[in-house]
Protein backbone atom coordinates (compact mmCIF):
# COMPACT_ATOMS: atom_id res chain seq x y z
CA UNK A 1 0.00 0.00 0.00
CA UNK A 2 1.68 3.20 -1.23
CA UNK A 3 -0.75 4.99 1.42
CA UNK A 4 1.17 7.63 3.86
CA UNK A 5 0.89 6.11 7.32
CA UNK A 6 -1.79 7.74 9.57
CA UNK A 7 0.10 7.75 12.23
CA UNK A 8 2.94 9.39 13.71
CA UNK A 9 5.47 6.78 15.46
CA UNK A 10 8.53 9.23 16.02
CA UNK A 11 9.15 9.49 19.78
CA UNK A 12 11.18 12.56 19.88
CA UNK A 13 8.85 15.32 20.54
CA UNK A 14 9.99 19.17 19.43
CA UNK A 15 9.47 21.83 21.38
CA UNK A 16 6.90 22.99 18.68
CA UNK A 17 5.21 20.43 18.42
CA UNK A 18 1.09 20.57 19.03
CA UNK A 19 -0.85 17.41 21.05
CA UNK A 20 -4.46 16.90 21.46
CA UNK A 21 -6.32 15.06 23.31
CA UNK A 22 -7.01 11.74 20.77
CA UNK A 23 -10.27 12.20 19.41
CA UNK A 24 -11.60 8.72 20.93
CA UNK A 25 -10.73 9.64 24.34
CA UNK A 26 -13.25 11.49 26.87
CA UNK A 27 -10.97 13.75 28.71
CA UNK A 28 -12.76 14.91 31.82
CA UNK A 29 -13.58 15.64 35.95
CA UNK A 30 -15.37 12.75 37.51
CA UNK A 31 -16.62 13.77 40.49
CA UNK A 32 -17.42 9.94 41.96
CA UNK A 33 -13.64 9.76 41.95
CA UNK A 34 -12.74 13.24 42.54
CA UNK A 35 -10.13 12.88 39.36
CA UNK A 36 -9.91 13.76 36.04
CA UNK A 37 -10.58 10.53 34.23
CA UNK A 38 -9.85 9.57 30.54
CA UNK A 39 -12.67 7.08 29.03
CA UNK A 40 -11.84 5.03 25.77
CA UNK A 41 -13.47 2.24 24.57
CA UNK A 42 -13.71 0.03 27.01
CA UNK A 43 -11.01 1.28 29.38
CA UNK A 44 -10.72 4.19 31.97
CA UNK A 45 -7.80 5.64 33.38
CA UNK A 46 -7.93 7.90 36.29
CA UNK A 47 -5.34 10.83 36.25
CA UNK A 48 -2.97 12.16 38.95
CA UNK A 49 -3.69 16.20 39.47
CA UNK A 50 -0.24 16.19 37.57
CA UNK A 51 -0.83 14.95 34.40
CA UNK A 52 -4.43 16.27 34.53
CA UNK A 53 -2.74 19.94 34.38
CA UNK A 54 -0.82 19.30 31.57
CA UNK A 55 -3.51 17.07 29.39
CA UNK A 56 -5.81 20.17 29.61
CA UNK A 57 -3.63 22.56 28.01
CA UNK A 58 -3.08 19.74 25.12
CA UNK A 59 -5.45 21.67 23.17
CA UNK A 60 -4.14 20.98 19.72
CA UNK A 61 -3.15 24.62 19.38
CA UNK A 62 -0.20 25.20 21.90
CA UNK A 63 2.88 23.86 21.83
CA UNK A 64 4.86 21.86 23.92
CA UNK A 65 7.36 25.13 24.79
CA UNK A 66 4.06 27.16 25.46
CA UNK A 67 2.84 24.40 27.69
CA UNK A 68 5.89 24.28 29.64
CA UNK A 69 6.09 28.32 29.71
CA UNK A 70 2.37 28.25 31.19
CA UNK A 71 2.90 25.88 33.93
CA UNK A 72 5.84 27.88 34.78
CA UNK A 73 3.32 30.56 35.57
CA UNK A 74 1.41 28.83 37.57
CA UNK A 75 4.23 27.42 40.06
CA UNK A 76 6.73 28.82 42.23
CA UNK A 77 9.99 28.48 40.25
CA UNK A 78 12.62 30.98 41.85
CA UNK A 79 14.15 27.53 42.51
CA UNK A 80 15.44 26.63 39.13
CA UNK A 81 15.44 23.06 39.83
CA UNK A 82 11.67 23.24 39.72
CA UNK A 83 11.64 24.65 36.44
CA UNK A 84 13.54 22.60 34.89
CA UNK A 85 11.70 19.59 36.24
CA UNK A 86 9.14 21.00 35.21
CA UNK A 87 10.31 21.06 31.62
CA UNK A 88 11.85 17.15 32.23
CA UNK A 89 8.12 16.54 33.62
CA UNK A 90 6.21 18.10 30.30
CA UNK A 91 8.70 16.16 28.09
CA UNK A 92 8.07 13.13 29.96
CA UNK A 93 4.61 12.66 30.22
CA UNK A 94 3.77 14.40 26.68
CA UNK A 95 5.80 10.86 25.19
CA UNK A 96 4.37 8.25 27.86
CA UNK A 97 1.04 9.51 27.12
CA UNK A 98 1.62 9.93 23.15
CA UNK A 99 2.63 6.10 23.77
CA UNK A 100 0.03 5.00 25.39
CA UNK A 101 -2.24 6.61 22.82
CA UNK A 102 -4.15 9.13 24.98
CA UNK A 103 -2.72 11.70 22.27
CA UNK A 104 -1.61 12.60 19.12
CA UNK A 105 0.09 15.25 17.44
CA UNK A 106 -1.86 18.19 15.30
CA UNK B 1 0.34 20.11 41.13
CA UNK B 2 2.55 18.75 43.73
CA UNK B 3 5.27 21.90 44.50
CA UNK B 4 8.07 19.90 44.04
CA UNK B 5 7.52 19.34 40.54
CA UNK B 6 5.96 16.47 38.21
CA UNK B 7 5.53 12.73 39.51
CA UNK B 8 6.70 9.98 37.58
CA UNK B 9 3.62 7.89 37.31
CA UNK B 10 0.82 9.80 36.06
CA UNK B 11 -2.13 7.45 36.53
CA UNK B 12 -3.64 6.29 39.18
CA UNK B 13 -4.67 2.83 39.88
CA UNK B 14 -8.53 2.83 39.26
CA UNK B 15 -9.62 -0.04 41.57
CA UNK B 16 -13.74 0.09 42.09
CA UNK B 17 -13.37 1.55 45.52
CA UNK B 18 -16.14 -0.60 45.72
CA UNK B 19 -18.58 1.01 42.75
CA UNK B 20 -19.79 -0.61 39.66
CA UNK B 21 -17.77 0.81 37.21
CA UNK B 22 -19.11 -1.09 34.11
CA UNK B 23 -22.56 -1.72 33.55
CA UNK B 24 -23.17 -4.39 30.81
CA UNK B 25 -26.61 -4.00 29.54
CA UNK B 26 -28.32 -6.49 27.88
CA UNK B 27 -30.94 -4.85 26.22
CA UNK B 28 -32.57 -8.14 24.33
CA UNK B 29 -31.82 -11.47 23.44
CA UNK B 30 -33.28 -11.22 20.13
CA UNK B 31 -30.81 -11.62 17.34
CA UNK B 32 -30.90 -12.28 13.92
CA UNK B 33 -27.60 -14.43 13.94
CA UNK B 34 -26.99 -17.88 15.28
CA UNK B 35 -23.62 -17.89 16.76
CA UNK B 36 -22.98 -21.35 17.86
CA UNK B 37 -20.52 -19.85 20.28
CA UNK B 38 -23.10 -17.46 21.76
CA UNK B 39 -23.12 -16.80 25.54
CA UNK B 40 -26.48 -16.27 25.80
CA UNK B 41 -29.14 -18.60 27.80
CA UNK B 42 -29.85 -22.20 26.09
CA UNK B 43 -33.80 -20.82 26.79
CA UNK B 44 -33.05 -17.47 25.36
CA UNK B 45 -36.66 -17.93 23.56
CA UNK B 46 -37.97 -17.89 26.95
CA UNK B 47 -37.32 -14.36 27.95
CA UNK B 48 -40.24 -12.26 26.25
CA UNK B 49 -40.69 -10.21 28.73
CA UNK B 50 -37.67 -7.23 28.15
CA UNK B 51 -37.37 -4.23 30.27
CA UNK B 52 -39.12 -1.19 29.37
CA UNK B 53 -37.67 2.14 27.91
CA UNK B 54 -38.43 3.84 31.15
CA UNK B 55 -36.32 0.95 33.64
CA UNK B 56 -33.16 1.04 31.01
CA UNK B 57 -33.26 4.74 31.63
CA UNK B 58 -33.68 4.53 35.56
CA UNK B 59 -31.03 1.94 35.49
CA UNK B 60 -28.69 3.55 34.07
CA UNK B 61 -29.32 6.89 35.95
CA UNK B 62 -28.63 5.07 39.28
CA UNK B 63 -25.73 3.28 38.36
CA UNK B 64 -24.27 6.99 37.07
CA UNK B 65 -25.28 7.95 40.86
CA UNK B 66 -23.52 5.13 42.00
CA UNK B 67 -20.32 6.36 40.23
CA UNK B 68 -20.40 3.85 36.91
CA UNK B 69 -18.18 5.56 33.87
CA UNK B 70 -18.79 2.30 31.21
CA UNK B 71 -21.98 1.49 29.61
CA UNK B 72 -21.83 -1.77 27.14
CA UNK B 73 -25.16 -1.96 25.19
CA UNK B 74 -25.06 -5.31 24.29
CA UNK B 75 -27.67 -8.50 23.64
CA UNK B 76 -28.50 -10.60 21.92
CA UNK B 77 -28.42 -7.72 19.54
CA UNK B 78 -28.93 -4.14 20.67
CA UNK B 79 -30.08 -3.30 17.68
CA UNK B 80 -33.33 -5.13 17.44
CA UNK B 81 -34.67 -2.35 20.66
CA UNK B 82 -36.91 0.29 19.21
CA UNK B 83 -35.50 2.58 21.55
CA UNK B 84 -31.17 1.86 21.14
CA UNK B 85 -31.08 5.90 20.16
CA UNK B 86 -33.21 7.07 22.70
CA UNK B 87 -31.60 4.73 25.56
CA UNK B 88 -28.00 5.83 23.81
CA UNK B 89 -28.71 9.35 24.33
CA UNK B 90 -29.89 9.02 28.05
CA UNK B 91 -26.63 7.33 28.68
CA UNK B 92 -24.40 9.72 27.32
CA UNK B 93 -26.39 12.70 28.63
CA UNK B 94 -25.57 11.03 32.03
CA UNK B 95 -22.07 10.90 31.23
CA UNK B 96 -21.88 7.56 30.34
CA UNK B 97 -18.89 6.46 28.04
CA UNK B 98 -21.07 4.11 25.73
CA UNK B 99 -20.36 1.24 23.95
CA UNK B 100 -22.35 -0.58 21.56
CA UNK B 101 -21.47 -4.70 20.78
CA UNK B 102 -22.89 -5.45 17.35
CA UNK B 103 -23.44 -8.35 15.11
CA UNK B 104 -23.82 -4.97 12.33
CA UNK B 105 -27.38 -6.37 10.73
CA UNK B 106 -29.67 -3.52 11.11
CA UNK B 107 -27.11 -1.40 11.59
CA UNK B 108 -27.86 1.04 8.93
CA UNK B 109 -26.17 4.26 7.68
CA UNK B 110 -29.08 6.31 9.00
CA UNK B 111 -29.58 4.48 12.01
CA UNK B 112 -25.19 4.53 12.84
CA UNK B 113 -26.66 8.64 12.39
CA UNK B 114 -28.87 9.01 14.82
CA UNK B 115 -26.59 7.13 17.27
CA UNK B 116 -23.55 9.81 16.53
CA UNK B 117 -26.35 12.13 16.62
CA UNK B 118 -27.32 10.88 20.15
CA UNK B 119 -23.61 10.84 21.36
CA UNK B 120 -22.62 7.15 21.49
CA UNK B 121 -18.75 6.58 21.73
CA UNK B 122 -17.44 3.57 19.97
CA UNK B 123 -18.93 0.57 18.28
CA UNK B 124 -17.90 -3.01 18.24
CA UNK B 125 -18.46 -4.98 15.38
CA UNK B 126 -18.15 -8.53 15.07
CA UNK B 127 -17.20 -10.45 12.14
CA UNK B 128 -16.19 -13.55 12.14
CA UNK B 129 -14.10 -14.24 8.88
CA UNK B 130 -12.26 -12.58 5.70
CA UNK B 131 -14.15 -14.56 3.70
CA UNK B 132 -18.02 -14.15 3.36
CA UNK B 133 -18.68 -18.45 3.00
CA UNK B 134 -17.10 -18.56 6.40
CA UNK B 135 -18.86 -16.01 8.13
CA UNK B 136 -22.07 -17.01 6.90
CA UNK B 137 -22.01 -20.57 7.84
CA UNK B 138 -20.35 -19.66 11.28
CA UNK B 139 -23.58 -17.14 12.08
CA UNK B 140 -26.17 -19.13 10.37
CA UNK B 141 -27.19 -15.88 7.86
CA UNK B 142 -26.12 -14.25 5.14
CA UNK B 143 -24.54 -11.26 7.06
CA UNK B 144 -20.78 -10.91 6.47
CA UNK B 145 -21.37 -8.17 2.83
CA UNK B 146 -23.59 -6.28 5.67
CA UNK B 147 -20.85 -6.28 8.25
CA UNK B 148 -18.11 -5.08 6.02
CA UNK B 149 -20.14 -2.28 4.73
CA UNK B 150 -21.09 -1.31 8.56
CA UNK B 151 -17.78 -0.85 9.22
CA UNK B 152 -17.11 1.10 6.37
CA UNK B 153 -20.02 3.38 7.31
CA UNK B 154 -18.48 3.51 11.21
CA UNK B 155 -15.54 5.00 10.06
CA UNK B 156 -17.07 7.06 7.58
CA UNK B 157 -18.74 8.53 10.46
CA UNK B 158 -15.41 9.36 12.71
CA UNK B 159 -16.29 6.45 15.32
CA UNK B 160 -13.45 4.79 16.25
CA UNK B 161 -13.87 1.34 14.82
CA UNK B 162 -13.42 -2.08 17.05
CA UNK B 163 -13.73 -4.91 15.19
CA UNK B 164 -14.48 -7.91 17.36
CA UNK B 165 -13.25 -11.15 16.00
CA UNK B 166 -13.46 -14.26 17.96
CA UNK B 167 -11.38 -16.99 17.35
CA UNK B 168 -12.37 -20.68 16.83
CA UNK B 169 -10.88 -23.82 15.44
CA UNK B 170 -12.53 -23.48 11.70
CA UNK B 171 -11.22 -19.44 11.37
CA UNK B 172 -8.21 -19.34 13.08
CA UNK B 173 -5.79 -20.90 10.73
CA UNK B 174 -6.80 -17.79 8.33
CA UNK B 175 -5.29 -15.00 11.04
CA UNK B 176 -3.42 -13.89 8.31
CA UNK B 177 -5.90 -12.67 6.03
CA UNK B 178 -8.27 -11.72 8.79
CA UNK B 179 -5.43 -9.41 10.15
CA UNK B 180 -5.34 -7.87 5.81
CA UNK B 181 -9.08 -7.45 6.37
CA UNK B 182 -9.25 -5.45 9.79
CA UNK B 183 -6.38 -3.24 8.03
CA UNK B 184 -8.37 -2.68 5.06
CA UNK B 185 -11.16 -1.13 6.62
CA UNK B 186 -8.66 0.19 9.01
CA UNK B 187 -9.61 -0.94 12.40
CA UNK B 188 -8.30 1.00 14.87
CA UNK B 189 -8.70 -2.24 17.76
CA UNK B 190 -9.04 -5.29 16.71
CA UNK B 191 -10.29 -7.89 19.49
CA UNK B 192 -9.17 -11.20 18.48
CA UNK B 193 -11.35 -12.98 21.20
CA UNK B 194 -11.48 -15.73 23.22
CA UNK B 195 -14.58 -17.73 23.07
CA UNK B 196 -15.62 -18.71 26.72
CA UNK B 197 -17.05 -22.30 26.87
CA UNK B 198 -20.79 -21.29 28.72
CA UNK B 199 -24.07 -22.10 27.34
CA UNK B 200 -23.91 -22.18 23.27
CA UNK B 201 -20.19 -22.67 23.21
CA UNK B 202 -19.93 -25.23 25.75
CA UNK B 203 -22.36 -27.17 23.94
CA UNK B 204 -20.16 -27.07 20.51
CA UNK B 205 -16.66 -26.89 22.16
CA UNK B 206 -15.21 -30.11 20.81
CA UNK B 207 -15.69 -28.03 17.47
CA UNK B 208 -14.67 -24.62 18.49
CA UNK B 209 -11.72 -25.05 20.70
CA UNK B 210 -8.44 -24.19 18.44
CA UNK B 211 -5.57 -26.83 18.89
CA UNK B 212 -2.50 -25.67 21.05
CA UNK B 213 -0.69 -25.61 16.96
CA UNK B 214 -3.06 -23.27 16.08
CA UNK B 215 -3.23 -20.99 18.67
CA UNK B 216 1.01 -20.79 18.44
CA UNK B 217 0.81 -19.86 15.00
CA UNK B 218 -1.77 -17.47 15.67
CA UNK B 219 -0.30 -15.66 18.04
CA UNK B 220 3.15 -15.32 15.91
CA UNK B 221 1.18 -14.08 12.67
CA UNK B 222 -0.78 -11.62 15.44
CA UNK B 223 3.04 -10.32 17.08
CA UNK B 224 4.25 -9.61 13.71
CA UNK B 225 1.19 -7.63 12.67
CA UNK B 226 1.43 -5.86 15.92
CA UNK B 227 4.91 -5.04 14.97
CA UNK B 228 4.27 -3.77 12.18
CA UNK B 229 1.00 -1.67 12.54
CA UNK B 230 2.07 -0.07 15.65
CA UNK B 231 -0.55 2.27 16.71
CA UNK B 232 -2.48 2.30 13.89
CA UNK B 233 -4.34 -0.89 14.89
CA UNK B 234 -4.12 -1.95 18.04
CA UNK B 235 -4.41 -5.65 18.63
CA UNK B 236 -5.81 -7.82 21.36
CA UNK B 237 -4.72 -10.98 22.21
CA UNK B 238 -4.82 -13.09 24.91
CA UNK B 239 -4.05 -16.72 24.65
CA UNK B 240 -7.45 -19.01 25.34
CA UNK B 241 -7.47 -19.54 29.23
CA UNK B 242 -7.76 -22.92 28.50
CA UNK B 243 -4.69 -23.02 26.98
CA UNK B 244 -3.28 -20.87 29.69
CA UNK B 245 -1.43 -22.41 33.33
CA UNK B 246 -3.41 -20.02 35.14
CA UNK B 247 -7.16 -18.85 34.89
CA UNK B 248 -8.20 -15.57 34.44
CA UNK B 249 -9.22 -12.66 36.79
CA UNK B 250 -12.58 -13.36 36.07
CA UNK B 251 -14.47 -9.88 35.95
CA UNK B 252 -11.65 -8.52 38.16
CA UNK B 253 -13.71 -10.29 40.84
CA UNK B 254 -17.20 -11.35 41.48
CA UNK B 255 -19.12 -7.97 42.07
CA UNK B 256 -15.92 -5.99 42.30
CA UNK B 257 -16.29 -3.10 39.31
CA UNK B 258 -19.12 -5.08 37.14
CA UNK B 259 -22.64 -5.31 36.67
CA UNK B 260 -24.67 -7.11 34.21
CA UNK B 261 -28.24 -6.33 33.53
CA UNK B 262 -30.24 -8.89 31.57
CA UNK B 263 -32.78 -8.12 29.56
CA UNK B 264 -35.60 -8.99 31.83
CA UNK B 265 -34.34 -6.91 34.97
CA UNK B 266 -32.17 -9.76 36.54
CA UNK B 267 -29.01 -8.16 38.16
CA UNK B 268 -25.64 -10.35 37.88
CA UNK B 269 -21.71 -9.98 38.57
CA UNK B 270 -21.16 -11.24 34.93
CA UNK B 271 -22.61 -11.97 31.34
CA UNK B 272 -22.82 -15.78 32.73
CA UNK B 273 -23.60 -15.67 36.05
CA UNK B 274 -27.26 -17.45 35.85
CA UNK B 275 -25.61 -20.71 35.18
CA UNK B 276 -25.17 -20.78 38.74
CA UNK B 277 -28.65 -22.65 39.73
CA UNK B 278 -28.82 -22.19 42.95
CA UNK B 279 -28.55 -18.36 43.68
CA UNK B 280 -31.23 -16.22 43.61
CA UNK B 281 -30.13 -13.09 41.64
CA UNK B 282 -31.92 -10.15 42.10
CA UNK B 283 -34.05 -7.93 39.19
CA UNK B 284 -33.90 -4.30 38.30
CA UNK B 285 -37.84 -4.87 38.80
CA UNK B 286 -38.07 -5.40 42.54
CA UNK B 287 -34.83 -3.09 43.70
CA UNK B 288 -32.75 -0.19 43.14
CA UNK B 289 -29.28 -0.89 41.81
CA UNK B 290 -27.54 0.30 44.79
CA UNK B 291 -29.17 -2.44 47.24
CA UNK B 292 -28.48 -4.47 44.54
CA UNK B 293 -24.90 -3.89 44.34
CA UNK B 294 -24.06 -3.23 48.38
CA UNK B 295 -27.07 -5.26 49.89
CA UNK B 296 -28.06 -8.35 47.87
CA UNK B 297 -26.66 -11.84 49.37
CA UNK B 298 -26.34 -12.53 45.88
CA UNK B 299 -23.22 -9.75 44.77
CA UNK B 300 -22.19 -10.23 48.30
CA UNK B 301 -21.34 -14.17 47.64
CA UNK B 302 -18.01 -14.10 46.07
CA UNK B 303 -16.55 -11.04 47.10
CA UNK B 304 -13.17 -10.54 48.77
CA UNK B 305 -11.42 -14.08 49.46
CA UNK B 306 -13.65 -15.34 52.49
CA UNK B 307 -15.22 -17.85 50.61
CA UNK B 308 -12.24 -19.70 48.72
CA UNK B 309 -11.20 -23.79 49.30
CA UNK B 310 -7.61 -24.84 48.87
CA UNK B 311 -5.76 -24.74 46.76
CA UNK B 312 -6.38 -20.71 46.12
CA UNK B 313 -7.30 -20.08 49.55
CA UNK B 314 -2.97 -20.66 51.00
CA UNK B 315 -2.50 -19.42 47.38
CA UNK B 316 0.01 -16.32 46.66
CA UNK B 317 -1.59 -15.71 43.10
CA UNK B 318 -5.14 -15.26 44.81
CA UNK B 319 -5.36 -11.61 44.71
CA UNK B 320 -3.87 -11.48 41.15
CA UNK B 321 -6.55 -13.98 39.77
CA UNK B 322 -9.35 -14.12 42.31
CA UNK B 323 -9.42 -17.96 41.83
CA UNK B 324 -10.70 -17.79 38.67
CA UNK B 325 -14.23 -17.49 37.33
CA UNK B 326 -16.91 -19.13 39.43
CA UNK B 327 -18.93 -19.63 36.75
CA UNK B 328 -16.30 -21.49 35.04
CA UNK B 329 -15.86 -24.01 37.95
CA UNK B 330 -19.43 -24.39 38.94
CA UNK B 331 -19.93 -25.64 35.33
CA UNK B 332 -17.32 -28.05 35.35
CA UNK B 333 -16.48 -28.89 38.79
CA UNK B 334 -20.21 -28.70 40.13
CA UNK B 335 -19.36 -25.72 42.94
CA UNK B 336 -18.61 -22.47 42.31
CA UNK B 337 -16.30 -22.43 45.63
CA UNK B 338 -13.76 -24.70 43.68
CA UNK B 339 -11.29 -23.47 41.94
CA UNK B 340 -11.05 -22.65 38.86
CA UNK B 341 -10.53 -25.47 36.68
CA UNK B 342 -7.77 -24.06 34.05
CA UNK B 343 -5.49 -23.08 37.18
CA UNK B 344 -2.83 -26.70 36.79
CA UNK B 345 -3.44 -26.42 40.77
CA UNK B 346 -6.84 -27.15 40.50
CA UNK B 347 -7.42 -31.01 41.70
CA UNK B 348 -10.13 -30.76 38.99
CA UNK B 349 -7.31 -29.51 36.14
CA UNK B 350 -8.00 -33.20 34.39
CA UNK B 351 -11.48 -31.83 32.70
CA UNK B 352 -9.38 -28.82 30.61
CA UNK B 353 -6.09 -31.46 29.67
CA UNK B 354 -9.15 -33.47 28.30
CA UNK B 355 -10.85 -31.24 26.31
CA UNK B 356 -7.51 -29.85 25.43
CA UNK B 357 -5.95 -33.21 23.88
CA UNK B 358 -10.00 -33.62 22.47
CA UNK B 359 -8.85 -30.34 19.81
CA UNK B 360 -5.03 -31.77 19.28
CA UNK B 361 -6.26 -35.35 18.44
CA UNK B 362 -5.97 -35.78 14.88
CA UNK B 363 -8.25 -37.44 12.82
CA UNK B 364 -11.06 -36.67 14.74
CA UNK B 365 -14.65 -36.66 13.55
CA UNK B 366 -16.00 -32.95 12.93
CA UNK B 367 -19.55 -33.04 13.97
CA UNK B 368 -22.17 -30.25 12.98
CA UNK B 369 -22.34 -27.26 15.37
CA UNK B 370 -25.65 -26.67 17.10
CA UNK B 371 -26.62 -23.14 15.97
CA UNK B 372 -28.09 -20.94 18.40
CA UNK B 373 -31.78 -21.50 17.06
CA UNK B 374 -34.91 -21.13 18.48
CA UNK B 375 -35.47 -24.57 16.98
CA UNK B 376 -32.25 -25.92 19.04
CA UNK B 377 -33.51 -24.04 21.85
CA UNK B 378 -36.70 -26.28 22.19
CA UNK B 379 -35.05 -29.44 20.75
CA UNK B 380 -32.85 -28.94 23.96
CA UNK B 381 -35.57 -28.44 26.24
CA UNK B 382 -37.58 -31.54 24.99
CA UNK B 383 -34.37 -33.52 25.28
CA UNK B 384 -33.49 -32.82 28.54
CA UNK B 385 -37.44 -33.32 30.09
CA UNK B 386 -37.25 -36.33 28.04
CA UNK B 387 -33.89 -38.00 30.28
S1 LIG C 1 -23.18 -14.34 19.73
FE1 LIG C 1 -24.14 -14.25 17.71
S2 LIG C 1 -26.17 -15.12 18.03
FE2 LIG C 1 -25.38 -14.59 20.06
S3 LIG C 1 -26.15 -12.56 20.40
FE3 LIG C 1 -24.12 -12.33 19.52
S4 LIG C 1 -24.47 -12.09 17.32
FE4 LIG C 1 -26.35 -12.92 18.22
S1 LIG D 1 -4.76 -22.02 43.10
FE1 LIG D 1 -6.37 -20.51 42.93
S2 LIG D 1 -5.42 -18.56 43.43
FE2 LIG D 1 -3.76 -20.04 43.00
S3 LIG D 1 -3.26 -19.75 40.86
FE3 LIG D 1 -4.80 -21.38 40.96
S4 LIG D 1 -6.78 -20.35 40.74
FE4 LIG D 1 -5.25 -18.78 41.22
Amino acid sequence: MAEAPQVDETPQIDPADQFEVHPFYVFRWEESQEAHVLLYPEGVVKLNDTAAEILKLCDGDRSVTQIIDELKNVYDVSDPDTASRIEAGVYKFLEDSHAKGWTRRK
Amino acid sequence: MPKDGLEENNEVKLDGQGKPLWLCLELTYRCPLQCPWCNNPLDFDTYKDELSTDDWVRVLREGREMGALQVGFTGGEPMMRKDIVEITAEASKLGYYTNLVTGGVGLTKDKLEALKEAGLNQIQLSIQSCDPVMTNKLVGAEAHDDKIQTAHDIKDLGFPLSLNVPVCRESIDQTREILDMCEEVKADYLEYVQIQYYNWALLNRDELLPSRDQVIYAEELINEARERLGKKMTIYFVVPDYHDKFPKACMNGWGAIHLTIAPDGTAMPCQEARIIKEIDFPSVRDHDLSWIWHESPAFSLYRGDDWMKEPCRSCDNKEQDVGGCRCQAYMLTGDATNTDPVCYKSPHHHIIEEAIEAADRVGRNPRPYVMRRVQSASDLRQSSAGE
